[in-house]
Parts: structure tokens; C-alpha cells; sequence
């Protein structure tokens, strides 16, 4: 299964390294990383995905939350959560549609167009990781010549 | 308010604040090796009340500190320098983490500017030693030392203990800052005890008293947290037989009518039968290894597990459970023991299990077969246990000398008994010992030992003899790495390489060239003599006892197979 885990941290050196350095002493998998610090300059956020059965989920939330910089580690119900992530395209143009074609598919996925070259042109997408799936599809025909992902990033709804 | 001002007000260098944060914590001792990224630490000494203790390799100096920590419960304290000294410890915190020994491991670095530009013994040992702590700090202001020292000694002794190294950058030593040593801290994302849950003891003892078959097994974590008399209180109210880990040995009097000893790879055959038949285990303190449990799926479908732990990620890391009772396992115990006098709960009469277990301890008893030879290990175990009081302490080294103490050595008295059983650090027995005897100077400490772990670490005599700590090391001497060799003869058609030991040193005389006493044991008699003769002596002892290289340890579970699966003596 694919699990978006919310892991709140200290803000100091090197507790980057030792969540990462978990993952990889303990055989967990990073899928994506997010960083950044929140409100109080005290606490980072760190949004994980990772992939794994249910034991080895439950496994790296108690892992995580057993580490001392950890201060609040949540396995988030990807219903009762907004998650997004941010991704740029850079595609190929190479007919004289192909700009306007672009654009129209962009709209459609809530992107913005940046970068407008003769031969090139560059996609912002803010959606979740299907959504860009999705779009990376439909861009494939024109050519991908790069993309840029953030990794998830999310929060729990009120309520929830 | 006043006092506390002035503490506010006090200027000192880091090095200083070190000692001073170290002698509030109650430190008396620290083993370690001086270099230049440490030396004003060093100076202190000059100083200060608290005793330095001089090794020959850093990495003994982190045993010596382990074997302390074990024996008294509070964090032991070593010292290195940069570099390669922080490197050479790296083996002796790994051992104390993997198995859960409460340790400082204090390291000099390079100045704060020098680090990162690969300075002359720089080495990053907070990277390094991250997954092999519970914490490291390195703190870049002297104003931070005092903080940093409290906070350690907290991490390392509570919870789930474990080590913490403090890397001390050299300029942050020798820097002076207005010092303030807080009594009260806060370590935010720290919970190192979570209040056992009354309603999962109740089960639990509901599901021993339903089950036809239950057993304890008593890991580790019963002797970190002193269980002994909670433990001995469960087993004799439900007449419970017990069964321990290796790390759990001791955890319950070996003599006791309801002992069966250790399970595992090299477990007594009783206690491995009477594991695989059970049908309900109080796991106690363990983390189920695959040395203790070997394939637990062979049995699992029938048994129910009741797993009791310090550490929420222990439940369900190895093994899935029934019933997860998390905390302390001495305060979970003790909820327990009041329950069942509540209940007015308390079994008399023996069971069919019960029976049945008492017959199979008999039967092993006198049906395992052993070394035909006078100087077989079992006889010589069993000799040492008979000449040795009762609240003597034991470490080991690692190998086959390690299984038949697991075997043959008796556990009278609990907690008296330490072991590498995690990372099986040879050469980890003769420093932990010193540790251990520096703890507790009252009892005789002895380490039992083969002539291939002892190797590893034997310049350690120089400070047993230097210092005065009178320790006794009882070499099992095959001249072979004798675990390695028995696995070649099990499973490589007995294929010997790189096994042997050719004889050498001659460790009589090895133990005189350091002005320890020396003494070869070939009969009963003579070991008799000398095992008396050691626990009277005022210098460390070596005893070297020749023994049969072609001695296996046996029974042996061989790895991957179930607890049933025993090879034994034919």
C-alpha cells in the first residue's frame, strides 16, 4: 500500500539525515520527500510516502516516532486528507499546434504554462500523484525532454 | 534563588563544564585513552574527584564502560579522542546499543572551523555513529556542555537504555562561557515510558489461565529492569515454567524447580522442547531474534503470544503477537502479580503440562549426552559454578566457550550475568569484566572466555593489573576459533580454514609478562586450585584450561530451522 506519513521534527542539523538514514538501516523505502519548516521556526514538517504492507507501515511510524527529534509522527487516511505536489514539465514543440494543444491540456489539469520557446515549453502542475500520472500521459506524445517533482505534501482535514 | 544565580553567573571552559556536569550525575570513573582533540578534557582530571582509568585501545575502554553500565544500571563513561579514537570506539557503542547497555561515550573533535575540511584526525563520527546510538549530540557552543551532559546521562539511562556520544569539538573544550546547569529540561519528542495498561494485564493473565500450556519467557529487558521478584512472583503463583533468552539468562534462579533455561540456537534441549509444545508465552522483555526463536512459524498457528516491552517498535518487529502490553515490564509485572492477589488466584496443584515439563527437565538431565574427557566443557562449567559464590558475576566472550555457559554455568543468583548477545562482539568479556568488577569490587568478576575472543582485547590486562582491578579470566583454550570450526565441521564437510590458533600465545605466560597471575589448568584438580587461588589473589588472574578442539556446542538449532529441529549429541 501506499502510505503518506506526517512527520512533525525538530528543526535543527542533521535530523534530515537521520529520518532518511532510518529508511535505509531499517529496509523501508522512500517513495517521496517533502521539507519545510512551519509556523513556529522550532518544527519542521516532513511529508513521506512510502510503499509497504501494513506490518512495515505500522513498523516505520513506531520506528520514527521512537526517534528523539521526532515530535509527532501521523500515518494520514488519504480521504481525510489534502495532499499535492508540485511538478514541471519541460516539453518538446514541434508542430504549430502543438503550443495551443499544450496550453489547452494544462488548463484542463489546473496547470500554468511558463517558458514559451519556439521549440520547448514548460508545464506547472499542482494536483495529486494521479492527477500528474494522468497528464504525464497525455504529454508523452509531444515529448518529455525533463521533469521536476516536489514529492506530496499534506495535511490532515479538520475534523478528520 | 541565590545559588541559582550564581550557577548562572559561573564562567568555566567547556572542558571544565564537562567534568563538573559529569560529577553532578554521580560519575566516579571514566575508562578511556587521552589524544590531542581531548587533552583539555584530560586536564581536568588534574582537577577533579573522578578517577581515570587508562586502556590500551579505545575500543576496550568502550567495554570497560558498557560492563560498568550493565552491572550498575547507570551510564558507564568513556573517553577517545578524535579521529581514530572516536573510530575505535564505534564497535563498543554498537554493542551497548544492540544490546540496550546505558552508556556515554564522550569523543574530542577537531575544532569547529576545522570540521569539514578533513582535518588531521577528523573524523565525522556523528555521522558515522548514527545508527548505532540512541542519540548523539555535538554541541558547537561551550554554553551548551551542561545541558548536553544532563540530557545524555537522561537519554542513555532511561526508557529502553542505550548509548549516547557526545562529540566534543576541541575549541568548544578549551572556550570559556557563563555556565548554567539546569536541573529541569525538556526533550520534546522523548517519551521514554508510557504507563503499562491495567486492562492488557488483566488479559493477559486471563489468556495464561485459559491457556493449557503456558510459558514465561523472560527476555533481556526483565534483567535491565530488575523484574527478578515480580517474575519469580507470576511463575511460582501460576506454576509457570520459564524459559529465557540468552540476554535473559539469569533473569530467574537456574536452580529454581521451574526454571528450563535459555531457548535458542545453543538453548537448553528442556527449554527448546518445552517452547515448541506451548500453547500461551509470557514474552517478557525480548525482541524475538532469530538467535532465540530460530522459525517460530513451525508453532506460532497454535501459539498465543503475550508480548510485555519497554519499546512500542519491538511489537510486532519480529514477531506478530496476541496481546501487547507496552512499558516498563517490572511495573507491568507488578500490576500483574497485585491482580492475581486480588483474584486470589494462586495454582497448587500440578498440571498434566506441568508434569509433563518436570518430567522432560529430568529426562534431559540426565540423558544429554557430554565430552566423554575429564577436561569436557560441561564438567569444567560446572566446577567454576561450584567453587564460585553465588553473587559472582559473569561476562563472556563470544563463541563456544559463551554457549556452554549458556549451558553448563548455572545462573544462581539474578543479574549476575552478562553477555555480547546482540552484535557478539568477541573480545567484548575481558574489559566489560574490568567494567563490571570496577561496579561492583565487592564480588569476584570473571570472565569466561576462548583463546580467540580473548585475543582480541588481552592488552587489557595492562590496566586490570596497573589499576588494581583483580579480575579472573577463565580461558576455554582449543587454540581454535572453536564456534567458526564447528560450523565448518557441520556444514562444510569440515573444511578447516582460517580456524586456527597454532598454540600461540602461551597465555601463562602472557599474563606474567603484565605482571597478572598465570595458571594452567590441566585436571580438575588443578582447575579447582586455581579458580580458588584466583578469587583470593590481589592481581587479575588468567587461568588457561586446554580443552578439545573437536568439542561442539551442543544442542544446536542450526540457523533458519525451528526450536524442535535440534541437532544433538549422538
Amino acid at each position: 500500500m501506499w502510505a503518506i506519513l506526517s512527520v512533525l521534527v525538530e528543526n535543527k542539523p542533521g535530523v534530515l539525515f537521520k529520518i532518511t538514514h532510518l529508511f535505509r538501516s531499517r529496509n523501508f523505502n522512500i517513495d517521496s520527500i517533502s521539507v519545510g519548516i512551519t509556523d513556529n521556526p522550532d518544527y519542521s514538517r516532513m511529508t513521506i510516502t512510502s510503499y509497504g504492507d501494513e506490518k512495515q507501515i505500522e513498523q516505520i511510524v513506531k520506528q520514527l516516532d521512537k526517534m528523539i527529534d521526532t515530535v509527532e509522527v501521523k500515518h494520514l487516511d488519504e480521504h481525510k486528507t489534502v495532499f499535492r505536489e508540485l511538478c514541471i514539465f519541460k516539453l518538446k514543440l514541434s508542430n504549430a499546434n502543438d503550443s495551443m494543444e499544450v496550453n489547452k491540456l494544462a488548463n484542463a489539469y489546473g496547470g500554468k504554462v511558463h517558458d514559451v520557446k519556439k521549440d520547448s515549453i514548460m508545464v506547472e502542475i499542482t494536483s495529486t500523484p494521479d492527477q500528474i500520472k494522468a497528464f504525464e500521459e497525455l504529454a508523452k506524445p509531444f515529448g518529455i525532454i525533463d521533469v521536476a517533482r516536489t514529492g506530496v505534501t499534506a495535511l490532515q482535514r479538520s475534523g478528520a | 534563588m541565590e545559588k541559582n544565580l550564581i550557577n548562572i553567573m559561573e564562567s568555566m571552559t567547556g572542558a571544565k563544564a564537562l567534568m563538573t556536569a559529569m560529577e553532578k550525575e554521580g560519575v566516579k570513573e571514566v575508562f578511556g585513552l587521552p589524544g590531542g582533540a581531548n587533552l583539555p578534557m584530560y586536564d581536568e582530571f588534574s582537577r577533579c574527584d573522578i578517577r581515570h582509568i587508562l586502556v590500551r585501545h579505545e575500543q576496550s575502554a568502550s567495554h570497560m564502560a558498557d560492563g560498568f553500565g550493565r552491572v550498575s544500571r547507570k551510564p558507564g563513561v568513556c573517553f577517545a579522542t578524535s579521529g581514530p579514537g572516536a573510530t575505535n570506539i564505534l564497535t563498543g557503542i554498537a554493542t551497548a546499543q544492540a544490546d540496550s547497555a546505558p552508556m556515554i561515550a564522550v569523543t574530542g573533535q577537531v575544532p569547529v572551523a576545522m570540521i569539514g575540511k578533513d582535518a588531521f584526525q577528523e573524523s565525522d563520527i556523528i555521522g558515522m555513529a548514527n545508527p548505532v546510538v540512541k542519540y548523539a549530540f555535538q554541541p558547537r557552543t561551550p554554553g551548551e556542555v551542561p545541558e548536553v551532559v544532563k540530557k545524555g546521562f537522561y537519554i542513555a539511562e532511561t526508557g529502553r537504555p542505550g548509548p549516547v556520544l557526545i562529540d566534543v569539538p576541541k575549541d568548544v573544550q578549551q572556550n570559556e562561557a557563563p555556565m548554567n546547569f539546569p536541573d529541569e529540561f525538556k526533550i520534546q519528542g522523548y517519551h521514554p515510558w508510557t504507563d503499562p495498561d491495567i486492562i492488557a494485564c488483566e488479559k493477559a493473565i486471563e489468556m495464561l489461565l485459559n491457556s493449557e500450556k503456558p510459558i514465561i519467557l523472560a527476555g533481556g529487558g526483565t534483567i535491565i529492569s530488575s523484574a527478578f521478584a515480580e517474575l519469580q512472583s507470576i511463575a511460582e503463583t501460576l506454576m509457570l515454567p520459564v524459559v529465557t533468552t540468552f540476554k535473559g539468562k539469569g533473569a530467574f534462579p537456574e536452580n529454581h524447580p521451574l526454571s528450563l533455561g535459555p531457548i535458542g540456537m545453543h538453548g537448553h534441549a528442556e527449554a527448546n522442547k518445552m517452547m515448541a509444545e506451548a500453547d500461551c508465552v509470557l514474552a517478557i522483555g525480548t525482541r524475538f531474534s532469530d538467535r532465540s526463536v530460530g522459525t517460530f512459524e513451525a508453532f506460532e498457528k497454535r501459539l498465543k503470544i503475550i508480548h510485555m516491552d519497554v519499546d512500542p517498535a519491538e511489537i510486532g518487529k519480529n514477531q506478530t503477537t496476541n496481546l501487547a502490553v507496552v512499558g516498563d515490564v517490572r511495573t507491568s509485572l507488578r500490576i500483574m502479580v497485585k491482580l492475581l492477589l486480588q483474584k486470589q488466584i494462586k495454582k497448587t496443584e500440578e498440571s498434566v503440562w506441568f508434569k509433563h515439563v518436570r518430567e522432560t527437565k529430568e529426562y534431559w538431565k540426565e540423558n544429554l549426552k557430554l565430552h566423554p574427557g575429564e577436561m569436557g566443557a560441561a564438567k569444567i562449567l560446572r566446577k567454576l559454578r561450584e567453587v564460585l559464590p553465588k553473587e559472582s558475576i559473569i561476562t563472556t566472550e563470544v563463541g563456544q566457550h559463551q554457549m556452554w555457559a549458556s549451558l553448563f554455568y548455572d545462573v544462581i543468583q539474578p543479574g549476575t550475568f552478562f553477555s555480547s548477545t546482540g552484535l557478539g562482539t568477541m573480545g567484548w568479556g575481558f574489559p566489560a569484566s574490568i567494567g563490571a568488577k570496577v561496579a561492583r569490587p565487592d564480588v569476584p568478576v570473571v570472565d569466561i572466555a576462548g583463546d580467540g575472543s580473548f585475543s582480541m582485547t588481552e592488552n587489557s590486562l595492562a590496566t586490570a593489573v596497573l589499576e588494581d582491578i583483580p579480575v579472573i579470566v577463565f580461558v576455554l583454550n582449543n587454540s581454535t576459533l572453536g564456534m567458526v570450526a564447528q560450523w565448518q565441521r557441520t556444514f562444510y564437510d569440515r573444511r578447516m580454514v582460517g580456524v586456527d590458533q597454532g598454540g600461540c600465545p602461551d597465555y601463562v605466560k602472557l599474563a606474567e609478562s603484565y605482571g597478572a597471575q598465570g595458571i594452567r589448568a590441566q585436571s580438575m584438580d588443578e582447575l579447582d586450585k586455581a579458580i580458588k587461588s584466583a578469587i583470593s589473589s590481589e592481581v587479575a588472574t588468567v587461568i588457561d584450561i586446554p580443552i578439545d578442539p573437536e568439542e561442539d556446542v551442543l544442542p544446536f538449532v542450526a540457523p533458519g530451522t525451528s526450536l524442535s529441529d535440534m541437532i544433538l549429541p549422538s
